[in-house]
């Protein structure tokens, strides 16, 4: 039987009494297997994270050099990639993808934001006929699987004339329809005492007015983790406009994406990479700006990445 | 709170039940109408009784396929996903400096792994001339045909789908974090090593987290599609073409909308199926701390 578990993970304090003989080794093997800890992390750190590095050296590299050297550092490099790429072979550039994107992105995340802040707030804060079976229904929605419902949704749209459009896209998110953010507010608001909401009631507040003064602002974390979520899994969303979107000047970059694969030669590799790049680089930007709303998020409300 | 009427939480859930019915409780129901129709959105569906589900089941060689490289690919995915969520947890869980740099650096392929841009990437790195035949090449090995072989096409997209353990890992870690650090102390003293610690004290405690993660990533892997339509586009010889692939075929390139929903209702019955034997069995063994978590 060792002792060397680190028996306080946080940090243990060095000890204020002498050191023991015991106390050295034990803290020569903690020294020892903190190392084998950190050489692990890193060699798969650095695994995990190559295919990424190497995509942007690719990104600067000839055609040729591409399949040439598995180096990051481009031994010539270009920028023939990404202009190129960004003219693609269609009579519209990236720069209307991207445009795309953002047309789709930014209703549907305000959309998910309100709505999904308003369900969850009547859910936490309010007992009402029925409250139990919708709640069920939250956490059911959470499990059923999208491919069920995806085709009579899309023959739903295609009634209502909404096809090639962006409103499929936006319009079940505004009503809250993404179970796992109504969830996740939901979890977050179980956390925050009600002792303002009560005040500013008894104050003579309405409900819809203690939620958007009192609540909102305390909710403000989770909400931005919404959004930023939202904001992911639109950027990285294919299925959505490849059904729904038939118009190649309404493509967002997923979409556009694919388009390039199908109709470049084979030897215009480094076109490809290079939109990749700028295709993951909101996502990358926005991830590192806000990475600490991600991992609250995703603690708290065990939400999928 | 919410003294003034019964309903007046109803009024703020109201859009959640609009959408409910029309975008989910409809389609579901729908969906499963279509199951028993020949529909090829031009005319009327046309009730056609059992006759979709028993040519999926008795005449179709394609959904065989498929249905089979569904099951292998989740049960290969999800526990493999899971056990690296978990260690890499563990680990991260000593106390480490960079422990934030590490869990950002582990977390970032999981918020970009669903892209296109990603599968695109993981179709030129596992190409024939890729970068991951240039690595293991330097080594001396055999370059590999990741996607001309059936049997390595279906794990290239494997590995797309575990190389993105972070969200999982985050959760587990916040589960580790939250796990009440007296009793490793207590246990230590008692004599128990690290293995024991790790097994009879953090393993049951954290339970309803490997539950939560378990469910969710099992639901989410039976759904995969922009990794094999992107990187293999099903092929070679349907070894990745993945139940969504083929529903997707089934309803938008042959317009066959009625034999399509029948494929995702069989889909539908066995996640399940899966999940409920899962709930079923976590009474067995998920533990609940006065029901601590969430």
């Amino acid at each position: 039987m060792t002792a060397s578990y680190d028996i306080n993970p946080q940090g243990l304090a060095p000890g204020t009494e002498p050191a023991t003989a015991l106390e050295i080794r034990l803290r020569r093997r903690s020294r020892i297997s903190s190392a084998v800890r950190y050489g692990v992390l890193l060699v798969f750190g650095l695994i995990m994270l190559y295919p990424l590095i190497w995509l942007i050296g690719a990104s600067f590299k000839t055609n040729a050099e591409i399949f040439a050297s598995p180096s990051f550092w481009p031994e010539d490099p270009t920028l023939s990639g990404y202009i190129n790429g960004w003219q693609t072979s269609t009579p519209y550039t990236f720069g209307r993808f991207f445009w795309n994107t953002f047309l789709i992105i930014t209703p549907k995340v305000i959309g998910t934001a309100i709505s999904c802040t308003l369900v969850a707030y009547g859910f936490a804060r309010f007992e009402f006929p029925g409250k139990r079976i919708l709640f069920v229904t939250v956490i059911a929605t959470l499990l059923l699987p999208n491919v069920v419902t995806r085709i009579p949704q899309y023959l739903l749209f295609r009634d209502i004339g909404w096809l090639d459009s962006f409103l499929p896209l936006w319009v079940p998110s505004a009503v809250a329809g993404d179970a796992f953010f109504v969830f996740m507010l939901i979890q977050f608001l179980r956390a925050i005492p009600r002792d303002m909401e009560e005040a500013a009631r008894v104050d003579g507040a309405n409900t819809l007015q203690t939620l958007v003064y009192i609540v909102v602002p305390m909710l403000m974390p989770a909400i931005i983790s919404v959004c930023l979520f939202q904001f992911m899994w639109t950027m990285n969303d294919f299925l959505g406009p490849l059904i729904y979107i038939s118009s190649v000047d309404k493509y967002p970059v997923s979409l556009a994406l694919k388009l390039s694969i199908d109709t470049t030669e084979a030897f215009d590799w480094n076109q490809i990479l290079a939109m990749s790049v700028l295709a993951l680089a909101p996502s990358l930007a926005v991830f590192f700006i806000a990475q600490k709303y991600f991992i609250e998020g995703i603690s708290t409300g065990g939400v999928k990445g | 709170m919410g003294g003034d009427s019964r309903y007046l939480g109803f009024f703020y859930v109201a859009p959640y039940v609009a959408g409910l019915l029309l975008f989910t409780a409809f389609p579901f129901a729908a969906s499963f109408y279509l199951s028993f129709t020949d529909y090829d959105l031009l005319s009327t569906p046309r009730w056609t009784g059992l006759d979709n589900y028993t040519k999926l089941f008795t005449r179709d060689r394609t959904f065989d396929k498929s249905l089979k490289v569904t099951l292998l690919y989740v049960f290969m995915t999800v526990p493999i996903k899971l056990a690296f969520a978990l260690l890499i947890a563990v680990i991260l869980n000593y106390r480490l400096k960079a422990i934030n740099l590490f869990r950002t650096a582990y977390y970032v392929p999981s918020i970009l792994g669903g892209s296109i841009a990603i599968a695109v990437l993981w179709r030129y790195i596992f190409a024939e001339a890729g970068l991951v035949n240039m690595i293991i090449g330097a080594v001396g090995i055999e370059p590999v045909n990741w996607f001309g072989d059936p049997q390595n096409a279906l794990i290239t997209i494997t590995l797309l789908r575990c190389w993105q353990f972070g969200s999982a890992m985050v959760i587990f870690l916040a589960a580790l974090q939250s796990v009440d650090k007296s009793l490793y102390e207590a246990a230590s003293i008692d004599g128990a090593n690290q293995w024991h610690i790790f097994r009879y004290i953090t393993l049951p405690l954290i339970t309803p987290v490997i539950f939560f993660n378990l469910i969710m990533q099992t639901v989410q892997a039976f759904q995969e599609f922009n990794g094999p339509y992107i990187i293999t586009e099903g092929g070679p010889l349907k070894s990745t073409y993945l139940l969504p692939l083929y529903i997707y075929d089934k309803a938008f390139k042959s317009f066959d909308m009625g034999y399509a929903s029948a494929i995702a209702w069989v889909l539908f019955v066995i996640i399940m199926v899966l999940t409920l034997a899962a709930f079923w069995s976590s009474k067995k063994w998920v533990y609940y701390a006065g029901d601590k978590r969430s």
